[in-house]
């Protein structure tokens, strides 16, 4: 089973992006997306832990022409496990997970996470009812997820086992109401994103 | 008016009005929201998410609002204690955030374990920047939601609407939701 540098993954995954969303969680996730991305199209996360995979399915929800991208760590999607079942209940045919499972919390001091210990994800989100969920084992998978962003084969949980490494903090913009305000007016608008 | 008919009739208001300013809807059950949760599910115009936790509901209101839609969050007060942390998304986000909390722990509470969340209820939502507007008679409850949705979502408030146990009439202890 191949292990993976985390940036060459995202990077890889938004390659010939298009329109695609991508939402991305605290820590080490957001970091990775803006090592390649200023897009306002981009939503990192600094906080809400536990919560990237619920903006990912109220925003596929508001976007379903567009597909969904939420990228996010091990602790955090551990941390929001519910979620897992309540997308899988709504099933949008637009939303994508990509979990980038180091086993650590490595924002923290290198904690182990339970998916070091023996929880599996893709098994967790298959059993909560996801369609199609499964651990990216080889490098030339990675090719077929980036394609399954931009094809409708509907709701997916992807789980790609990746190093540890002590990568440049590439920091995206730190104000919530502005990254919030740039993808609504990329998505509505200037003068709808303004309204409530 | 029979305490079942007024309930009937705000819970409809209440659809009506989440209709009219299309609203969709986001919740964990409680017992005083059946009806308005019954009206919401059966309406394929409003899209009804059940969550497993009620902080997923304001992170998935938040999504939705970046996205362009507004999604009202339907909880019982101990679901405001779980929604702490997230609360803090739709306030650093400038986000607007609409909570119908059905209260316990309060008016003639039968079971105890209620009573420290639900006395908590107000000051907790307060402290996490939420402004609060409480209701305690059933012709009162369309014109709060009215007003609290405005607020929500023109001036793009935090704003959750409590509907006290007088209100909802207290629960008996005889099964069902708790």
């Amino acid at each position: 089973m191949s292990v993976f540098h985390r940036r060459e993954v995202v990077r890889a995954l938004l390659r010939e992006r298009g329109e695609l969303l991508c939402v991305a969680g605290l820590g080490a996730s957001a970091w990775d997306l803006a090592s390649c991305s200023s897009d306002p199209l981009d939503f990192p996360l600094w906080g809400a832990m536990g919560g990237a995979a619920m903006v990912g399915l109220g925003l596929a929800i508001a976007q379903p022409e567009r597909t969904v991208l939420v990228l996010t760590g091990d602790g955090e999607m551990l941390m929001g496990l519910g979620s897992l079942a309540t997308i899988a209940a709504q099933r949008p045919a637009n939303l994508r997970l990509v979990v980038l499972d180091n086993g650590l919390y490595g924002e923290t001091g290198c904690q182990r996470t339970h998916t070091a210990i023996g929880a599996d994800l893709a098994e967790v989100a298959r059993g909560c009812g996801f369609p199609h969920a499964r651990m990216v084992k080889q490098e030339a998978e990675l090719e077929a997820v980036r394609a399954d962003l931009h094809a409708p084969v509907g709701l997916r949980f992807t789980v790609v086992k990746v190093l540890y490494e002590e990568l440049p903090r590439t920091m995206p913009p730190r104000d919530g109401a502005y990254l919030a305000q740039r993808m609504r007016e990329a998505l509505l608008g200037v003068e709808k994103a303004l309204e409530g | 008016m029979s305490e079942a008919v007024a309930r009937v009739s705000w819970a409809d208001g209440v659809h009506a009005l989440f209709k009219a300013n299309d609203v969709d809807v986001a919740f964990v059950p409680d017992g005083g929201l059946k009806r308005l949760i019954e009206l919401c599910v059966d309406d394929p115009e409003t899209r009804a998410v059940t969550l497993t936790t009620e902080e997923e509901g304001v992170a998935l209101a938040t999504g939705a609002f970046l996205g362009g839609r507004r999604t009202a969050l339907l909880m019982q007060s101990s679901g405001v204690g779980n929604c702490i942390n997230m609360l803090s998304l739709p306030r650093i986000c400038n986000a607007p955030l609409f909570m119908l909390v059905t209260m316990r722990g309060e008016w003639g509470e039968f079971n105890p374990w209620q009573v420290p969340m639900g006395q908590s209820t107000a000051p907790i939502l307060q402290t996490a920047g939420v402004i609060v507007y409480r209701v305690d008679s059933a012709r009162d409850v369309c014109p709060t939601v009215e007003s609290g949705l405005k607020l929500a979502f023109n001036s793009r408030c935090r704003v959750a609407v409590l509907l006290s146990q007088r209100l909802i009439g207290t629960k008996e202890f005889a099964g069902g939701d708790s």
